[in-house]
C-alpha cells in the first residue's frame, strides 16, 4: 500500500512564550512512498525525521497537511485504526512479559470480526517469531535477551498483526557495529519477504544507503532530496546532501568559475561548460581524485593510510574547507613517501559545484 | 581497606552514631527480649533488688488475657480492611493524577496535606464529623447534639442518622469510622509513592500499547499495574506494618478510653495493649506482647515478600 504525505507540517508551540520560539519540526513535507518499498528517512538529529514517522503512525497529529494510506485519508484516523506496526528506538518491549506474551499482546487486543482463537494467535505469533528467527527464545524475558534479539522481538511484535505499514525508529542505534550490519540485512530480508511498505528513520547515511529502495534526506524539517541511494549520492542537489552522504565525507573547497573554467587555489582544475563566472564551493568525492604527476590540482601531502584494497591519501590545501583532504585511490598506485606535494587530476562526474550563497548545485556539462 | 594505623580514626568518626544506636536502639531491643523472658518482670521492683526466674510465663499470660485477644482481633481487622482499600484507592487516584496535566501540582499538594497533619488533630475532626444528630437517650432534658456532618448528609438524603462513635454505638459502626479515618490518613504516602512510580514508567510502553489498539482497561491491568508492582509491594508491606502499629488514630477519635464511653478499651490495639502494660509497670508483659507483635509483623512481611516474588515481574 502506498503512502502519500501531502503538505505535512508539524509545529511545536513555544513552551515559554518569552524565551522560546515555536519550533517547526516538519515543514510542508510532500512525499509519495510507493507500495512495498523500503524508505529511509535520513538526516541529522533534530531534522524532523522521527516526527514525520510518528505522524505516519498517528501517535502525533500533524498541525496541517494530509496523510493518505492508499486512497484513504487517514489524517484524522486514530493510531489503532491505521494498521501500522512501529518498532521503537528502545524497542519498548514489555519487561514483565515473556517474548511470547510480548508478541501475542497486539493480537489479544483485536476485537469483533478480527478476533482470533487462542490457537490462531499462537500460530501467528510462532510464524512471526520464525520470520525473525527467535522462535527458540519464546519463554525468555526481554532482560534475558541481547540487544539484537530484543530488536527482533520488537519487529516480530510489530509484524504479528500484519500491519499495512511498518515503521522503524532508529532501529539499529542500540546495536554494536557488527550486529548492526547483520541486523540491517535482516530487516531488508524480512521486508522483502513480507512486502510490507516500510519506513525507517536513521541518522546513519551508510545504514540508509545500504538497505533503502529510496532515501529522503531532510534538514530542519524540510526535504532536501528524494531518490534512489546511488542517484542521490551521484547527483546531490545541494551542498548539505553532498556533505551528508558518503564516507569518508566529500572534500569541500573554495573556488571560482571564470571563463567556464573552475579554479581552486588559482589553478584551473576543470572545464565547466555552461557555468557563468561566480564564486563557488566545490565538492569533490574522495574517489574523484586521480594521481597525476602533471595534474592541475596540487596539495600538500600529509600522510598515506593503507587500507588494503585502497589507499587513503591525506593532504591539505589552503582552499580546503575541511581540515584535511581525503582521497581514495587504488592501492596499485605506488606513492613515494617523503615527498611534500602531490598532484591530482579530477574525475568530472565526481566534482560538484555549488553557489556560494545558496549552496545549491550549479550544473555543468560533463563531456 | 583503611590502613590499620588509621583505623582508630575511622572508629572515632563512627563513634557518635554507634554510641547513640547502641544506647537507644540495640540495648532496648536486647533488654526487651530479656524482660520478656523474666517471669512477671516489673521495672520498679527490679530496681529494688527483686530477681526473676527465666521462663515463658509472660507470653502465656499475655495470650490467655482476653483483652489481648480482643486487641489482636481489632488490629488484624483494621489491617485487613484498610490496606487493600487504601492501596486500591491510592492506585486509582495516582493514575488519575498522572493523567491530568491541569492543576496536577495543586491537587498533588491537596492530596498530600493529610500526611503533614497531626493524626490526633485529624482524629478530632473526624470525631466531630461522625458525631450523632438529635436526641440520643430520648429523655426530655437531654442536650441535643447536632454536630455531625456525616449524619447531616445522611439525613439530607432521607436516611436515618447512625450512632457512629458515641455512647451505645455498635462495634461495626466504630470499625467503619476507623477504616474511613485510617484509609484517608494512609492515602497521601501511598499516592506519593505510586505517582512517583507511574512517572518513572517509560511512556514508550504506552505508545506501543496505543499502536496496538489496547483498550484502556487492559493498559491498566496488563501494563500499568505490572510495571508498578515493585511500588505496590512496597506500599502494601509498609501499609501492613503501620496497620499493626495502629494506635494514635484510635486515641484521636475515641480518646484515651480507646472505645465508646459505655465500653472503653473495645477498640484497643496491640500497641495500646503494650502501652497499658507499661503504664501499669508490667514491663515483662509489655515486652512479651511487643515480641509477639514483632513476630506477627515479621511473618506477614515474609508472606508479602514471598507472594511478591511470584507477582513482581522484574
Amino acid at each position: 500500500m502506498k503512502i502519500v504525505l501531502e503538505n505535512l507540517t508539524k509545529v511545536f508551540p513555544a513552551r515559554n512564550k518569552k524565551l522560546d520560539k515555536e519550533v517547526i519540526a516538519v515543514n510542508n513535507f510532500n512525499l509519495e512512498i510507493p507500495d512495498g518499498k523500503l524508505i529511509g528517512l535520513l538526516g541529522p538529529s533534530g531534522c524532523g525525521k522521527s516526527t514525520t514517522l510518528y505522524m505516519i503512525s498517528g501517535l502525533q497529529k500533524p498541525t496541517s497537511g494530509k496523510i493518505f494510506f492508499g486512497d484513504n485519508d487517514v489524517t484524522e484516523l486514530s493510531t489503532e485504526n491505521r494498521g501500522v506496526g512501529l518498532v521503537f528506538q528502545n524497542y519498548a518491549l514489555y519487561p514483565h512479559m515473556t517474548v511470547k506474551q510480548n508478541i501475542l499482546f497486539p493480537l489479544q487486543n483485536l476485537k469483533g470480526k478480527d478476533k482470533l482463537t487462542k490457537d490462531q494467535m499462537l500460530e501467528r505469533a510462532v510464524y512471526a517469531a520464525k520470520l525473525v528467527q527467535i522462535d527458540d527464545l519464546m519463554e525468555r524475558k526481554p532482560s534475558e535477551l541481547s540487544g539484537g534479539q530484543q530488536q527482533r522481538v520488537a519487529i516480530a511484535r510489530a509484524l504479528v498483526k500484519m500491519p499495512r505499514v511498518l515503521l522503524l525508529d532508529e532501529p539499529l542505534s542500540n546495536l554494536d557495529a557488527r550486529l548492526r550490519l547483520q541486523t540491517r540485512e535482516e530487516i531488508r530480508r524480512i521486508q522483502k519477504k513480507t512486502g510490507i511498505t516500510t519506513v525507517f528513520v536513521t541518522h546513519d547515511q551508510e545504514e540508509a544507503m545500504s538497505i533503502s529502495d529510496m532515501i529522503v534526506v531532510m534538514k530542519l524539517g524540510v526535504i532536501q532530496q528524494v531518490g534512489k541511494p546511488q542517484d542521490v549520492y551521484d547527483d546531490p542537489v545541494n551542498l548539505f546532501v553532498a556533505k551528508f552522504l558518503g564516507t569518508p565525507p566529500i572534500n569541500v573547497f573554495e573556488g571560482k568559475v571564470q571563463g567556464e573554467k573552475l579554479y581552486i587555489d588559482n589553478n584551473a582544475v576543470l572545464d565547466v561548460k555552461g557555468v557563468s563566472d561566480q564564486a563557488v564551493l566545490v565538492g569533490i568525492r574522495p574517489e574523484g581524485f586521480v594521481l597525476d604527476e602533471n595534474g592541475p590540482m596540487q596539495c600538500h601531502l600529509n600522510n598515506v593510510e593503507v587500507m588494503g584494497r585502497d589507499v587513503s591519501i591525506v593532504s591539505t590545501s589552503d582552499a580546503s574547507l575541511n581540515p584535511v583532504i581525503r582521497s581514495i585511490i587504488n592501492a596499485d598506485n605506488k606513492i613515494a613517501i617523503g615527498r611534500e606535494t602531490i598532484n591530482f587530476s579530477l574525475k568530472p562526474h565526481k566534482v560538484f559545484i555549488f553557489n556560494r550563497e545558496t549552496e545549491n548545485r550549479v550544473y555543468f556539462e560533463v563531456k | 581497606m583503611v590502613d590499620s594505623k588509621q583505623q582508630w580514626k575511622a572508629w572515632l568518626y563512627l563513634a557518635p552514631a554507634i554510641v547513640l544506636l547502641l544506647v537507644f536502639t540495640v540495648w532496648p531491643i536486647i533488654n526487651t527480649i530479656r524482660m520478656a523472658f523474666l517471669e512477671g518482670y516489673r521495672g520498679l521492683e527490679a530496681v529494688g533488688g527483686v530477681s526473676y526466674s527465666f521462663g515463658f510465663g509472660n507470653f502465656t499470660k499475655v495470650i490467655h488475657y482476653h483483652k489481648f485477644i480482643n486487641c489482636l482481633k481489632t488490629t488484624i481487622l483494621l489491617c485487613v480492611l484498610t490496606v487493600p482499600i487504601s492501596t486500591f484507592l491510592a492506585l486509582l487516584i495516582a493514575v488519575a493524577l498522572n493523567n491530568i496535566k491541569f492543576l496536577q501540582k495543586g491537587l498533588q499538594t491537596i492530596f498530600f496535606l493529610p500526611y503533614v497533619t497531626n493524626s490526633i488533630a485529624i482524629g478530632m475532626v473526624f470525631a466531630a464529623m461522625f458525631n450523632i444528630v438529635g436526641s440520643f437517650y430520648g429523655t426530655e432534658n437531654e442536650l441535643i447534639a447536632t454536630a455531625g456532618i456525616i449524619n447531616n448528609i445522611i439525613e439530607f438524603f432521607g436516611g436515618k442518622p447512625v450512632n457512629w462513635i458515641n455512647y451505645g454505638s455498635s462495634y461495626t459502626a466504630n470499625i467503619v469510622v476507623m477504616t474511613v479515618y485510617i484509609v484517608w490518613n494512609a492515602l497521601p504516602f501511598k499516592i506519593l509513592i505510586l505517582l512517583g512510580g507511574l512517572q518513572s514508567i517509560n511512556t514508550q510502553y504506552y505508545d506501543a500499547a496505543k499502536i496496538d489498539g489496547t483498550p484502556r482497561r487492559r493498559v491498566f491491568s496488563r501494563i500499568t499495574v505490572p510495571l508498578l508492582s515493585p511500588m505496590l509491594a512496597y506500599v502494601i508491606i509498609t501499609g501492613f506494618i503501620s496497620g499493626f502499629k495502629e494506635y494514635s488514630s484510635i486515641v484521636g477519635i475515641f480518646g484515651e478510653g480507646m472505645g465508646p464511653a459505655d465500653d472503653p478499651g473495645r477498640l484497643n490495639t496491640m500497641v495500646g495493649f503494650i502501652y497499658d502494660a507499661l503504664s501499669t509497670n508490667s514491663q515483662g508483659r509489655a515486652s512479651a506482647a511487643a515480641l509477639i507483635l514483632f513476630g506477627i509483623i515479621l511473618v506477614v512481611t515474609l508472606i508479602n515478600t514471598q507472594v511478591g516474588k511470584k507477582r513482581i515481574h522484574y
